[in-house]
């Protein structure tokens, strides 16, 4: 009996902190690489690089974690980034830009969200619309054309306080916000109870419907912000910006241990997971990996990545029911 | 005499916990049908699983036409003339029927494309053959329940299968739709075949059976030709175990009304539900699957929707729109299927306790856990939840532990009025005791409980009073001292007034 309760503990760990395992020995290994790796310097630039799609990510992981997803958010963040660096061009106000970036994000994911809650689309479904909707939008906003000398607005993508750069700021921000709603709110909870098994948290007395929208909008904010940071880093209002970053995200968010089917999934999972894309990114640059090669190679740790986390959950549902059972299981499921 | 198609003998099976199937010997003559009754939970679906080749048995040998076979997989059962119904007929929509006919064996062309026009000749000859008028390209979501059921039969034909296995056919079908079943019935007896038919309806078992078979806690307590039965002992049979002894029930002095429903009715199939609980009270509600009993606490629970009716909680009248409402009125309900309804598997034990009265924990969204944890951990010693600790996932609890879950997660809500539907399925017995111990010191704390189960021993065991329903409707009202199977068996194949 004792001896199979240290090994449930042991199991719960190990599934719960092998992500962090995996950066250790990341980081490790590419410092035998590249005696640059460890750098200060070089540290720093691989954050302001992910620290987009990483502030996306916690958005998915919020949505993943509840059951749903998010497909669009590169495209609102393009609309986001664009009408806030429009606002600024057109007031110079820095703080105007700044909350109307945060609106459209949170307007655009309020459309998601009652989508998927009114008229039960699927979220896959729900988000593609809104990723073709959006980007339209950003395009016929600015007929397609950059919006250039964005003057003072560069800092929310290239300014610094003392030696941490704004973008790794915003990103440890949503971080600590995303861990704290995760697990430290009724709605974090509900969340997880929503995801892990939708018809248990409503006879539970959960409300399902505003979870959902709750989760969207909370991912309006982070893509709202991500998008100013975006036009901010790269000096341009570009409507064409952001394109495949929801993929970018949605890896972090695997690769971070958030599971598909909904119920699990960390703040810290997830930016491990990003640094680990991060990471991997910088040493086949810093390698010389040809850049196409780059992408095999990402592609395949995901596949790997999954396979292990999907391999090791069937393989713990076996120990736990014994053989006898499956079949069983198996026709309740399929009815 | 007739010659056995399909005989097994002392087959036994277990699960971890239960002793499903004992020493069974059964056997299916050619052109005969073959009745299997028994209660729910008697073991018939685990013996039909185990000829269909989907469960393999622990012990025991099966024979086909006297010879000794091992069927391993619903595939080799197929092969060897051995066809099942299902009473859950799995389908595809969209499938047409000359597809569903011919389904995993669709006659090929040379390039292996499906021979369409080979499909559709036989498909038309086999309607014709069986004198039926299906257009072989309808679609399966346009059939009736009975023309899929009927369509299963055909595959069997199809297939060249001797034995039949009929699992509750006539369950969701009217009565027309019974006469068309029981003539084709009729006629795949004359032409030997061999039909298992399993059913607890007694005037379709003796319509139709040439022999009948007991099954009782996992044993074939009897088998006789129909004229060595009447209605009456194939009843007592079924039900035939000691009653109400061992159940750790307590005389606790009723107080007032606190639940009364007039006249409730709703879209899932229950109409004119009319009932009181009082308080320190437990009452019963009996029936077979199907009646209709689930479906009137999910609609008082706020789970499903009602359209007719009042509900009156300490004698105010009030709303119940969803789950919110209802715990709101200190009404709280442990569902049937733990696993749909109940648990969140991947979630850890403290999360699923706290799940819904998070409001408890959670002040101004932020979470006390030193409080919950320590909240939780009283609970869950308190209704002796064995666990490694209260962080661990609740998929990896036994069945009873992942019960007594879901019942401290509506202790931590401290209701008036608890609904148990089936509260002690699929747990093992050493379990269902400690729930039925529960339910006793709950009642004496003044709360009150409605107690919905298929096993009649634990109803009559546990409850003070009792509801019995058939078809959607309640049929009858007893008093503990009015409880035996035999009337409530009545009450509950809704053929009180024929047997009085």
């Amino acid at each position: 009996m004792n001896n199979l309760m240290t090994r449930e503990k042991w199991q719960t760990i190990k599934s719960r902190y092998s992500i962090y395992l995996v950066l250790i020995a990341m980081i490790i290994v590419c410092n035998l690489l590249s005696p640059n790796f460890l750098s200060a310097r070089n540290i720093s630039n691989i954050s302001v690089q992910i620290s987009v799609t990483t502030i996306l990510a916690f958005g998915e992981t919020i949505l993943i974690i509840g059951g749903l997803l998010d497909l669009s958010c590169g495209s609102v963040l393009a609309l986001a980034g664009v009408l806030s660096v429009y606002v600024f061009k057109e007031t110079g106000s820095l703080s105007l830009a700044f909350a109307v970036g945060l609106i459209v994000g949170v307007l655009c994911n309020f459309v998601n969200g009652i989508l998927v809650r009114r008229f039960n689309i699927p979220a896959f479904i729900a988000t593609l619309a809104m990723m073709t909707v959006a980007r339209g939008i950003a395009l016929l906003f600015t007929k397609g054309q950059n919006i250039y000398q964005i003057g003072d607005y560069v800092w929310f993508g290239q300014g610094s306080i003392g030696f941490i750069p704004i973008p790794v700021l915003f990103m440890i921000i949503i971080g600590i916000l995303t861990w704290y709603i995760l697990g430290h709110t009724s709605f974090g909870r509900s969340l997880y109870a929503v995801g892990g098994n939708e018809e248990a948290a409503r006879a539970s007395g959960i409300n399902v419907g505003r979870i959902k929208v709750g989760a969207y909008l909370i991912n309006g904010v982070f893509v709202g912000l991500a998008g100013i940071i975006l036009m901010a880093r790269t000096n341009v209002g570009a409507p064409n910006s952001g394109q495949g970053y929801e993929f970018e995200a949605l890896t972090a968010a695997i690769i971070g241990g958030t599971s598909f089917s909904g119920g699990l999934g960390t703040a810290g999972g997830t930016l491990a997971g990003a640094f680990i894309v991060g990471f991997l990114n910088n040493i086949m640059n810093l390698a010389g990996v040809d850049s196409y090669l780059q992408q095999v190679i990402k592609g395949a740790i995901i596949a790997l990545a999954v396979g292990y986390d999907m391999w090791a959950k069937v393989n713990r549902t076996r120990k736990t029911l014994g053989a006898a059972k499956l079949p069983t299981e198996r026709k309740e499921a399929r009815a | 005499m007739q010659n056995n198609l399909l005989e097994v003998r002392n087959i036994s099976k277990s699960f971890p916990g239960v002793k499903a199937l004992e020493d069974v010997c059964f056997s299916v003559k050619e052109g005969s049908v073959h009745v299997l009754c028994g209660e729910n939970g008697a073991g018939k679906s685990t013996l039909m699983k185990i000829i269909n080749g989907i469960y393999q048995p622990d012990g025991g040998e099966t024979l086909i036409r006297g010879e000794k076979v091992e069927i391993n997989s619903p595939i080799r059962a197929g092969e060897l003339g051995i066809s099942m119904i299902f009473q859950e007929l799995n389908y595809t929509p969209e499938m047409t029927i000359e597809e569903s006919l011919f389904a995993g064996r669709w006659p090929k062309k040379r390039f292996g494309q499906i021979d369409w026009k080979t499909i559709r000749q036989k498909t038309l000859q086999l309607l014709k053959q069986e004198n039926l008028s299906y257009d072989p390209q309808t679609k399966l979501k346009d059939l009736s329940i009975s023309n899929l059921q009927m369509l299963e039969i055909l595959k069997a034909i199809s297939r060249d299968a001797d034995i039949i296995i009929m699992d509750e056919p006539t369950s969701s079908i009217t009565n027309k739709e019974i006469e068309i079943l029981f003539e084709k019935i009729a006629d795949l007896r004359a032409r030997g075949k061999g039909i298992v038919y399993i059913s607890h309806k007694m005037d379709e078992i003796f319509r139709i059976a040439d022999e009948i078979s007991i099954l009782r806690d996992g044993k074939v307590v009897e088998t006789r030709p129909k004229d060595k039965f009447d209605i009456d002992s194939v009843i007592a049979l079924m039900v035939g175990r000691a009653l109400g002894q061992g159940y750790p029930k307590e005389d606790v002095p009723r107080g007032d009304v606190v639940l009364e429903v007039e006249n409730f009715s709703g879209p899932t199939g229950f109409s004119d539900i009319s009932f009181n609980v009082r308080k320190g009270e437990i009452v019963g509600f009996a029936g077979l699957v199907g009646a209709g009993r689930t479906e009137v606490m999910r609609a008082l629970f706020g789970l499903d929707p009602h359209f007719g009716g009042t509900v009156k909680v300490h004698g105010a009248p009030v709303k119940v729109r969803n789950v919110q409402d209802s715990i709101r009125n200190g009404v709280v309900m442990l569902s049937e299927d733990r696993r749909r309804y109940g648990i969140v598997p991947i979630r850890d034990v403290k999360e699923n306790v706290t799940l819904a009265s998070m409001e408890q924990f959670f002040q101004k969204g932020r979470l006390h856990s030193a409080r919950e944890r320590s909240r939780v951990e009283e609970i869950c010693s308190k209704i002796n939840v064995k666990m490694a600790s209260i962080d661990v996932q609740v998929s990896t609890l036994s069945g009873g532990n992942q019960q007594k879950v879901v019942l401290s997660k509506w202790m931590l809500q401290d209701p008036d009025i608890l609904i148990l539907d089936e509260p002690t399925r699929g747990i093992d017995v050493g379990a269902k005791f400690e729930i039925y111990k529960l339910m006793t010191s709950l009642v004496k704390e003044g709360k009150s409980i409605i107690m919905v189960s298929s096993e009649l021993p634990e109803l009559i065991g546990m409850c003070d009073r009792m509801y019995v329903m058939a078809e959607g409707r309640i049929t009858g009202e007893l008093d503990r001292a009015e409880f035996s199977q035999e009337t409530i068996m009545r009450y509950a194949m809704n053929m009180a007034r024929k047997a009085v």
